[in-house]
C-alpha cells in the first residue's frame, strides 16, 4: 500500500498573503480589545493592512488578505458563523467592492485616505443593510446611522492617514511584513 | 500636523467633505420621532386635554383618588402632584421627547408627549 502524497507547492505570493493576513488578524484582535461604546463602532485597524496591500500588491491580494482575516479573526475571537461573522463578511465584501472601483480614481487626486473613507462608509452601509434585512427587521436600526457614519468618517480618515504614512515610509520593493 | 497634512491629496479633502456632508444629512435620523409638539392628558383612558407645548399651563385632572396636577411648559410637561401612593409619575420629572409618558395608575391619569409622527403604537409595562 502506497501512501499518496499530496504536494502543496507554496509560492512566494502565498507566503506574502499569509504574512499580511497574519498582520491583519493581529490588528483585528487589537480592535476587539478596544472598548467600544456601541457594537459596530470600532477603529477597524485591520483595514490599514487591506489598504496597504491594495495599493502595493493589487486588488486580488487585498481580497485574499481580507477574506482570510475575517475567517481567522472570527475563529480566534469565537464568533465564526455567529451574526457578527456575517456582519463582518458583508461589510468586508462591500468595502472590497468599493475599493475595487475606487482604486481606478486618479491617484494624483485621490490617495489612501479617500479609499479608506469610501471603504469605511461601504463597510458600515453593508452592515446596516444586513442588520435591517436580517437581524433587526425594523427601521429603528437606521436611527443609529449618524453615529455609525461619524465613526466611519473619523476612523476612515485616521486609518487612511496611517496607511498613507506606511506607504510613504516603506519603499515599494520591500514587501510590508 | 504639517507632516500628516502632506499625506492628503486634493481629492481626499473632497471625499472628507463628502463624508461630513453625509453625516450631516443622516443626523436628523437621531430625531426620527420628531420634536415634542403636544401633550396629551388622559383620564381613565379618555383624552382629558390635548395641548401644544408652547405656553405655561396647568391642568387639574380629577380621578378616583383626588386631583392630579399637570404642568405644561414650552417644550415639556410633567405631573406636579398626584394623590397616588407611590408617586412614580411625579418622580419621573419633565417629559420632553415624543413618546415619553408618565402614568399615574392609581388615579388613572396619564401624560404623554406627542411629536409629528408616532414613535410606536402602544406600550406595555
Amino acid at each position: 500500500m502506497t501512501a499518496s502524497v499530496t504536494e502543496l507547492s507554496v509560492t512566494p505570493e502565498d507566503r506574502r498573503v499569509a504574512w499580511l493576513a497574519t498582520a491583519a488578524v493581529a490588528l483585528s484582535l487589537v480592535d476587539a480589545a478596544i472598548p467600544s461604546p456601541l457594537p459596530g463602532v470600532k477603529p477597524g485597524l485591520a483595514n490599514i493592512v487591506t489598504l496597504v496591500v491594495l495599493m502595493r500588491y493589487g486588488w486580488g491580494t487585498a481580497v485574499w488578505v481580507s477574506g482570510l482575516r475575517v475567517l481567522a479573526g472570527s475563529l480566534l475571537l469565537g464568533y465564526f458563523l455567529a451574526p457578527g461573522f456575517f456582519l463582518s463578511l458583508t461589510g468586508t465584501t462591500l468595502s472590497l467592492a468599493t475599493l475595487g472601483l475606487a482604486r481606478h480614481l486618479p491617484t494624483r487626486w485621490f490617495g489612501p485616505v479617500s479609499l479608506s473613507i469610501l471603504a469605511a462608509f461601504a463597510h458600515i452601509g453593508g452592515q446596516l443593510l444586513l442588520a435591517r434585512l436580517w437581524l433587526i427587521p425594523h427601521n429603528g436600526v437606521f436611527m443609529l446611522t449618524p453615529v455609525f457614519a461619524t465613526a466611519a468618517l473619523v476612523f476612515g480618515t485616521i486609518n487612511g492617514l496611517i496607511a498613507a504614512k506606511l506607504l510613504a515610509d516603506t519603499p515599494a520593493a520591500e514587501p510590508a511584513k | 500636523m504639517r507632516h500628516w497634512a502632506a499625506l492628503l491629496r486634493p481629492g481626499d479633502w473632497l471625499v472628507m467633505a463628502g463624508g461630513a456632508a453625509l453625516v450631516g444629512f443622516t443626523l436628523p435620523l437621531l430625531w426620527q420621532g420628531g420634536f415634542a409638539e403636544r401633550a396629551i392628558i388622559r383620564q381613565n383612558g379618555q383624552v382629558f386635554a390635548e395641548t401644544d407645548l408652547l405656553t405655561h399651563r396647568e391642568f387639574q385632572v380629577p380621578g378616583p383618588l383626588g386631583t392630579t396636577l399637570v404642568a405644561v411648559e414650552p417644550g415639556r410637561a410633567r405631573v406636579v402632584s398626584d394623590p397616588g401612593p407611590r408617586q412614580y409619575c411625579v418622580r419621573q420629572g419633565w417629559l420632553a421627547r415624543p413618546g415619553e409618558i408618565a402614568i399615574c395608575a392609581p388615579n388613572r391619569v396619564s401624560v404623554q408627549i406627542a411629536g409629528r409622527t408616532k414613535a410606536y403604537d402602544s406600550l406595555s409595562y
